[in-house]
């Protein structure tokens, strides 16, 4: 009983290590460039987004026009 | 737009044992190193042996622990903030719910657009599955589940069928038919087999694959036609929360937040977890890929959302403010990633603007907790769903 929890003790173990190992080889960028990246993405895509811009009543489905025809 | 270029997979003999495969491009010590997976299991084991003792082992974890910290303290030489001041503010947002869906008889707990940009389904604790046409507030179907408590719910990027789960330990597909008198509920088809609630599903790239995540803490890739496990995610060591697929049609990642306070990147071919970040001071409730597929954000019982780059391995933002003190339960970006809504227990939604790191607005109208808060496909409107049993959509 306490040889297989010391076992898989020594299995979560190396897994924790093994895992570890496996993260501190992951390849990075500085934060300047990803951040960079970032706002790029932001700045060329904002005109699209029409919840930042705001769409006229006409284009957005959700906004029904100050006129409501009941027919 | 959404160019997921993270795990880029290259073919080719492998510098290790020369045979030709699929390699992982890792770094060590700044020196390109292409090893095919199983080199790469066995120089992570290097020095595992029989021997080993615990604690010796927990020391180099700790001490693994701090290279990584250091390691990723070395590039950060700036804030996203900091590079944003001289950006424009985000203007008046004129956001208002548009329309309120009512029908639900309990807390709504998910909610999930169709790809028409039009049709939404809602799932909730009274165990009913509705699927509304969000322009008309028409309910389209009602399907009712066999357990309450059904958190997870999911539109089929067809549009053809809905996954849900939850209590049941289960999540199951429902083919929606547009025979209006069809029993939808007779066609249920359980995919999912967890061991513990499922606490979120959504499809891959097609109706054929669903991904879950569950109270086991573990997610899992099934096929929906055999219903048998792909491939299983194995390393939250408490409840797994939530999870979102990368935007672009080709990605192959995933990423995953749970009780241990952890969000992490998974490589659904390997199954392996390829990053992870811990700096949430409570559950992660909800993460989300950023449009690009190059970061995520991260809602937490700690107050805070967080803004994550992958490609920096490191937490770029906190959205925070001391008048803010109830967990925030979901989060979901605008099409251009500018403004994040996170849904929030003290029945508001917050709106952020992602690259200042400051709030623009906030939106009233719920009677009891937000639980679910997602962008429209389109982008031109979200809906909250929420614990008073209704679901509003803005605009």
């Amino acid at each position: 009983m306490s040889n297989n929890s010391a076992n898989s003790n020594l299995v979560t173990a190396q897994k924790a290590v093994k895992q570890l190992r496996l993260e501190a080889s992951v390849r990075r960028i500085k934060v300047s460039q990803a951040a960079a990246d970032l706002k790029t993405f932001c700045l060329q895509n904002a005109h699209k987004d029409p919840l930042l811009m705001g769409v006229p009543s006409s284009d957005n489905p959700f906004r029904p026009p100050k006129s409501c025809a009941l027919f | 737009m959404c160019d997921q270029t993270f795990v880029a997979i290259t073919f080719g003999p492998c510098d290790n044992c020369a045979k030709t495969k699929p390699l992982m491009n890792i770094y060590l010590n700044n020196e390109v190193i292409n090893y095919c997976s199983l080199c790469v299991e066995l120089m992570a084991c290097q020095g595992l042996e029989k021997g080993e003792t615990v604690a010796k082992l927990k020391k180099e974890t700790e001490a693994l622990k701090v290279k990584l910290e250091v390691e990723r303290n070395k590039l950060h030489d700036t804030e996203l903030h900091k590079l944003a001041e001289k950006v424009e503010a985000v203007g008046q947002l004129n956001i208002r719910a548009r329309r309120v869906l009512k029908g639900h008889a309990n807390k709504v707990l998910c909610m999930d657009w169709c790809t028409d940009k039009r049709r939404l389904v809602s799932s909730s604790q009274d165990g009913k599955l509705i699927v509304w046409d969000a322009f008309t507030t028409n309910k389209e179907h009602a399907v009712s589940m066999p357990s309450t408590w059904v958190m997870a719910c999911a539109y089929s990027p067809s549009g053809c069928a809905v996954a849900a789960g939850g209590l049941d330990n289960k999540c199951s597909v429902y083919p929606l038919s547009l025979d209006k008198n069809e029993n939808l509920a007779a066609k249920r088809k359980p995919v999912a087999m967890h061991t513990n609630y499922v606490s979120h599903c959504t499809f891959t790239n097609s109706d054929l694959q669903v991904l879950t995540s569950s109270g086991d803490g573990t997610c899992a890739l099934w096929d929906v036609e055999s219903a048998q496990l792909l491939q299983s995610f194995h390393s939250h060591t408490a409840d797994v929360l939530s999870l979102d697929m990368g935007p672009s049609e080709t990605s192959n990642t995933f990423v995953s937040g749970g009780c241990d306070k952890k969000a992490k990147l998974w490589d659904m071919r390997s199954g392996q977890n390829v990053q992870s970040f811990e700096t949430h001071e409570s559950d992660v409730n909800c993460v989300k890929f950023y449009p690009n597929g190059d970061a995520f954000a991260t809602a937490s019982d700690d107050a805070t959302c967080r803004f994550f780059d992958l490609r920096a391995d490191r937490e770029v933002a906190v959205f925070s403010k001391d008048s803010v003190m109830f967990g925030a339960s979901s989060v979901d970006f605008s099409l251009s990633g500018r403004l994040l809504f996170a849904g929030y227990n003290d029945y508001t939604i917050n709106i952020w603007d992602v690259l200042k790191a400051e709030r623009v607005s906030i939106l009233f109208g719920h009677d009891n907790r937000v639980s679910t808060v997602r962008v429209s496909p389109d982008g031109s409107a979200f809906c909250s769903a929420s614990w008073d049993n209704t679901l509003r959509v803005w605009a």
